[in-house]
């Protein structure tokens, strides 16, 4: 191994592979001409594509990625939810960083959700993987993934109350827990 | 009626027409590598279904990251994978690099490299010796331990900790390396290939061991990676995959190193695996040894970066800084970032995103031993209980990050 070569690749190359015919945000603004409702905003910063998608449509979107030719965004690497504030609106986000094993670029795909419908259709039945990742989703922030074939809570007890990742949930929690 | 009320879920239920019996192994179980419970349902031997229950170790890392600094945070992932701390330090501190757009060092990116890599052959020397003491080889445990007090002694002498190390901060490193810590190195270096000789000895050519691991466990390619399995489990299946390769991190494309993978897809092929990914780790640390240049270890951010000791004593702008960095903490610009390293277990991936200010807004850990875990059932229904111990340890997982 030359060791001269380093100095002038010193800095971690970028997560997005660019000299590919197809990179992940042609990809999706491909998508996005061809169905125009499945993609509503498509954002680039720190090297990373975020697409916005309705609820109503991520298991096409996913689906679409997943078995296109180009994308074969076939890894779902994780699958998180956040809470962008109380008084936020559209209050609730579920993000999906997708990753394909052959092509090794990324993507995350984002939901928002209003408080008053946290429903968002389960991908369990693109990756089964998801299955973990949406009970966790459910259980700290109360988001209900329509269509899971086991929807309980995950890391909290059964009987807990409340969803403990929300912003107006105390960092001690309400009471001290014991089981019953 | 006894007298105790026990949930319907906790009833050990014992159907002698069907033979058909529910126990609960863990979570005090020792193979269970810690408090996994798993809810088994046996016909006879043999596994019908299984479902594992986490969150035992649960303590709201994540919301607790929400409540404190940035350079708070380091401290936290410590205790996530505690036998791989140092690896998540690195993915937590690059991400957040990566928000703040720092240049590291090349020495400090060195340093992350070497230390990284020791830690991964510890993190597999535990996995080695638990492994096999699951399967009931027991000495196993003994020389991989003595491997391994090494690592942490290095580890130690580095950043005063042994296995919450916090060595990585945002921006580069807790300090240089001590003096005389290359030739520490190679002393360890010099020996290991030899020790890895050894444990082959003591296991490989073990016709029980053998009987135990291949065969069992079974997960295709396929289903691999629709289970979301990464770093060993999933090279065991035959999947050439390492982050390192393919989306190369803190100057990893610069290294020459295999990426070994099975095709067996059981027990034994991750035990291939990992062995031989031991001799990767002690040749990726050769090289880092070699590159080791003179150079600063922090980057050039007064704002981000704790001033020297030396100048803070000197210069009223550093004594200014130091005290605004640990007081009030550093504005982070708004946005989000998903960093993924390759962890000893796997993809260990980390979102974070900030409102600006100086906490996170979120704070979310992809754990490789999280996703592993949850392809057990997939893996282990049909298999023998026997062969439930087994399967885990080739999972090697960490409940400390599984549970969060």
């Amino acid at each position: 191994m030359a060791t001269g070569e380093n100095n002038e690749t010193s800095l971690p190359a970028p997560t997005t592979n660019s000299d590919q015919k197809s990179t992940p945000s042609q990809l999706v603004t491909a998508l996005q001409r061809e169905h125009g409702p499945w993609i509503t905003e498509v954002i680039e910063a720190h090297g990373e594509i975020t697409a916005i998608v309705p609820a109503l449509h991520i298991v096409d979107v996913c689906s679409a990625l997943k078995t296109g030719a180009d994308a074969r965004f076939d890894f779902l690497a994780d699958l998180c939810g956040a809470d962008r504030g109380v008084e936020e609106e559209p209050r609730f986000e579920v993000n999906y960083h997708l990753f394909s094993t052959t092509k090794h670029h990324r993507l995350r795909l984002k939901v928002l959700l209003d408080e008053a419908n946290v429903h968002v259709p389960t991908v369990t039945g693109v990756w089964r993987t998801a299955n973990w990742h949406e009970r966790e989703t459910f259980d700290l922030f109360g988001v209900v993934f329509d269509g899971h074939p086991d929807l309980r809570r995950i890391l909290l007890p059964d009987d807990w109350q409340g969803y403990s990742l929300r912003k107006d949930f105390p960092l001690r929690g309400y009471e001290p827990y014991s089981l019953k | 009626m006894s007298a105790v009320n026990i949930p319907p879920q906790f009833e050990i239920v014992d159907r002698p027409l069907d033979t058909q019996m529910t126990i609960s192994m863990g979570p005090q179980h020792p193979s269970t590598h810690g408090v996994l419970r798993l809810e088994l349902v046996l016909d006879g031997e043999m596994v019908v279904k299984s479902t594992p229950d986490i969150g035992y170790l649960h303590t709201g890392m994540e919301k607790l990251f929400e409540y404190k600094k940035y350079q708070q945070g380091i401290v936290i992932t410590d205790r996530m994978d505690y036998l791989n701390p140092l690896g998540n330090n690195l993915a937590y501190v690059m991400a957040v690099e990566k928000l703040l757009e720092l240049e590291i060092p090349e020495r400090a990116q060195t340093i992350r490299v070497l230390m990284c890599e020791l830690q991964r052959i510890a993190s597999h020397l535990v996995w080695l010796a638990t492994h096999a003491l699951d399967i009931g080889a027991m000495t196993v445990f003994f020389y991989c331990f003595r491997e391994r007090e090494k690592i942490l002694n290095l580890i130690e002498a580095a950043s005063g900790g042994r296995l919450t190390p916090s060595y990585f901060r945002i921006g580069g490193l807790m300090m240089d390396l001590p003096s005389g810590f290359e030739r520490r190195v190679q002393q360890f270096q010099d020996g290991f290939l030899k020790s890895v000789e050894e444990f082959h000895t003591l296991l490989t050519g073990n016709r029980i061991f053998q009987k135990r691991t291949q065969g069992v466990g079974v997960i295709t390619a396929e289903d691999a990676i629709d289970w979301g399995l990464s770093g060993p489990c999933l090279r065991g299946s035959g999947v050439n995959l390492d982050i390192r390769r393919a989306n190369p991190y803190t100057g990893y494309e610069n290294y020459d190193f295999d990426v070994p993978t099975e095709t067996d897809c059981d027990v034994w092929a991750r035990y291939l695996v990992r062995m031989r990914e031991l001799k990767e780790s002690h040749k990726i640390v050769a090289q880092a040894l070699g590159r080791l240049k003179p150079g600063p270890v922090k980057a050039d951010d007064p704002k981000v970066v704790l001033p020297d000791r030396e100048a803070m004593k000197t210069h009223m702008d550093a004594l200014i800084h130091h005290f605004l960095i640990v007081a009030e903490g550093f504005d982070v610009p708004k946005g989000e970032v998903y960093h993924p390293i390759e962890a000893s277990k796997g993809e260990l991936g980390v979102y974070v995103k900030s409102d600006g200010g100086p906490k996170p807004a979120r704070v979310h850990f992809r754990g490789p031993s999280f996703v592993n875990l949850s392809a057990l059932p997939h893996m282990s229904e049909g298999a023998m209980v026997a062969d439930i111990v087994a399967i885990i340890g080739s999972l090697d997982i960490v409940l400390g990050e599984i549970d969060r």
